[in-house]
């Protein structure tokens, strides 16, 4: 264990080393909150006050917490790993006395604890100082919001990560990976909330695990879901969390015999 | 017990080939073909071969990154592929090509890393770690993050890394590549120290002669997938023939071979420069360079010489064309 937190902890230290491309980021998350506010803000006008159980104060305050979470749960992934199979380099990981996807997750997690305080709070001090914020006013709600944010942290990391493990098959993996963000993108809630969806498509969104990514948090965070729920959706999380946890070992298992390991 | 058990071991990869214009087809392509070897505890071998003779498949294999088509490795007691991360405890990987560092941290952070996937304790490491870092000099570049380092300061902090852990076995995989010729010679010098001291097994692959004959009693020479020699650096030298060239530059110009009276076993081999630079190859076994050179300048002035070793490359090549006779 004690190697899973090392790697965790040098991770934290080498995000912390990008302060320039921190600051950068959190302006990027804050600008786009802004236009996908104004979005969001001016069809909920439209609509005339609320859609799908959102008033257009819940509706800024689901963009806000998406944009500051963003950054902390990896919806962007990284081709870390892929990388590593296409130069070879990944001997030297395979090398080592570590399992590998606990090393990556380890990893992950160090660089989420480095991402929460300048990724997450810009965007939530702009969404504060511009629309307003509607936060739940007791302990509750961010209690189990912590707790679902470890958990979609590691959903993402265990997602891309499958995608990342393509490469041990195949060389390209940037068809599968485009492909992967567009259903994410989506179906997470990212966009919109999946609540709006039109009912088949808001069905297919909850068969998969894509929601327990990011509107899971969010909607725990913000407080939309009372304790017995959030609790639920909590559990479900972890479920999804299992299932891709054994894809992904069933995955490292079998790619790893078939793996060839580039150059000399 | 060898600590190195190599019985039969083959590897092959298969390739797509394109046939016309939209056709492929898969082909076999043998990196390894049924090599045999074992290594005893505390000796130092040399693995050597040209590029693409089949020497990183190998290596892959017994770190168990690669899975082998066929036959059987053992290293450390253990299957390499199945119980790779427990082998990880017993040996030290340094691949010359590739970092096991963290590239974009101090050097010094890496250490502590290493040190909890090995399970080792902070009082257990932290000794080890001042040790190597002094011996390798690494004191000066520790807060350098990896990225920042010369090839030859990131070459001495792998080695190190590797052997943190104070492995049984160390596998080189062309340790000294792209190294200028101090940074060769210390780190020659302390793996042979290592080796002394502590009776580590040392593997390496390396283009570099003057590696092999520093630091292995016993190399193998690999050719085509396959073992082409196993013995004494010496022995691999007599059995190719080997001969050392003098060149020799002379203060005035002499235009015939004739005027020297070489010593048997040496042979004039060729006249540049309008007779100033004549090269003359001789038998290291039967004549020492002294005597050589003793016998030019007792004919013409000598400015200037050189020595020349015979090459890995030209010695495999002889190798296997004996092989192939």
């Amino acid at each position: 264990m004690r190697a899973y937190w090392e790697l965790a902890k040098s991770s934290f230290r080498r995000h912390s080393t990008y302060r320039t491309a921190a600051v950068a980021g959190a302006f990027t998350n804050s600008v786009f909150g802004l236009i996908r506010a104004s979005l969001l803000l001016s069809a909920i006008t439209t609509a005339g006050g609320a859609i799908g159980g959102y008033s257009a104060m819940e509706a800024a305050t689901y963009v806000w917490l998406g944009q500051a979470l963003l950054a902390p749960l990896g919806l962007f992934g990284n081709t870390e790993l892929a990388g590593r199979v296409k130069s070879g380099d990944i001997a030297v990981d395979l090398s080592r006395s570590v399992n590998l996807t606990a090393s990556y997750w380890a990893q992950d997690l160090g660089r989420a604890a480095f991402d929460v305080l300048p990724r997450g709070l810009p965007p939530l001090i702009v969404g504060a100082l511009v629309t307003g914020l509607a936060m739940p006013g007791t302990p509750g709600p961010y209690l189990l919001g912590f707790v679902s944010i470890l958990a979609a942290i590691s959903l993402n990391f265990l997602g891309f990560f499958a995608i990342n493990l393509l490469s041990f098959w195949v060389l390209e993996i940037r068809g599968f990976w485009m492909l992967y963000m567009v259903l994410m993108n989506l179906l997470s809630g990212f966009l919109v909330p999946v609540t709006w969806f039109p009912d088949w498509l808001f069905d297919f969104a909850r068969a998969t695990p894509f929601p327990s990514m990011l509107q899971t948090p969010v909607d725990i965070l913000a407080g939309r879901t009372d304790g017995a729920e959030s609790l639920a959706m909590v559990c479900l999380q972890f479920l999804w969390l299992a299932v891709l946890l054994v894809v992904v070992q069933v995955m490292v298992r079998f790619g790893s015999r078939k793996l060839v390991v580039q150059g000399g | 017990m060898p600590i190195i058990e190599v019985d039969n071991l083959s590897r092959e990869f298969q390739i797509m080939e394109p046939v016309g214009r939209f056709r492929r087809r898969k082909k076999a392509v043998h990196a390894v073909r049924g090599i045999d070897f074992t290594v005893e505890p505390g000796e130092a071998v040399g693995y050597i071969g040209a590029n693409g003779a089949g020497k990183s498949t190998t290596i892959k294999m017994l770190t168990g990154v690669l899975v082998p088509s066929s036959g059987r490795v053992t290293v450390c007691g253990f299957n390499p592929v199945p119980q790779r991360k427990a082998l990880a405890r017993k040996i030290g990987v340094v691949f010359g090509q590739r970092s096991q560092l963290w590239w974009d941290l101090p050097l010094q952070d890496s250490y502590p890393i290493l040190g909890a996937m090995h399970r080792m304790s902070e009082a257990d490491w932290r000794p080890r770690f001042r040790d190597l870092a002094d011996q390798m000099d690494l004191g000066e570049f520790l807060t350098t993050p990896v990225r920042q380092l010369s090839l030859g300061q990131r070459m001495r902090g792998e080695v190190a890394a590797a052997l943190l852990h104070r492995p049984e076995l160390v596998i080189l995989d062309e340790p000294t590549i792209g190294l200028d010729m101090i940074s060769k010679e210390k780190l020659r010098q302390f793996l042979d120290a290592e080796r002394r001291d502590n009776g580590t097994t040392l593997l390496l692959t390396t283009h570099d002669m003057s590696d092999i004959q520093r630091l292995c009693q016993r190399v193998l020479v690999v050719d085509d997938g396959a073992i082409a020699y196993d013995g004494p650096l010496t022995g691999l030298a007599e059995v190719t023939g080997a001969v050392r060239t003098m060149v020799v530059d002379l203060a005035a110009p002499v235009h015939s071979a004739a005027l020297f009276s070489l010593p048997n076993g040496a042979v004039h081999e060729g006249i540049e420069a309008d007779g100033i630079r004549h090269s003359v190859t001789f038998d290291p076994r039967r004549l020492s360079a002294a005597t050589v050179l003793a016998a030019i300048s007792s004919t013409a002035e000598v400015a200037d010489l050189s020595l020349h070793e015979p090459d890995i490359e030209h010695l495999v090549r002889q190798l296997y064309g004996r092989a192939r006779r």
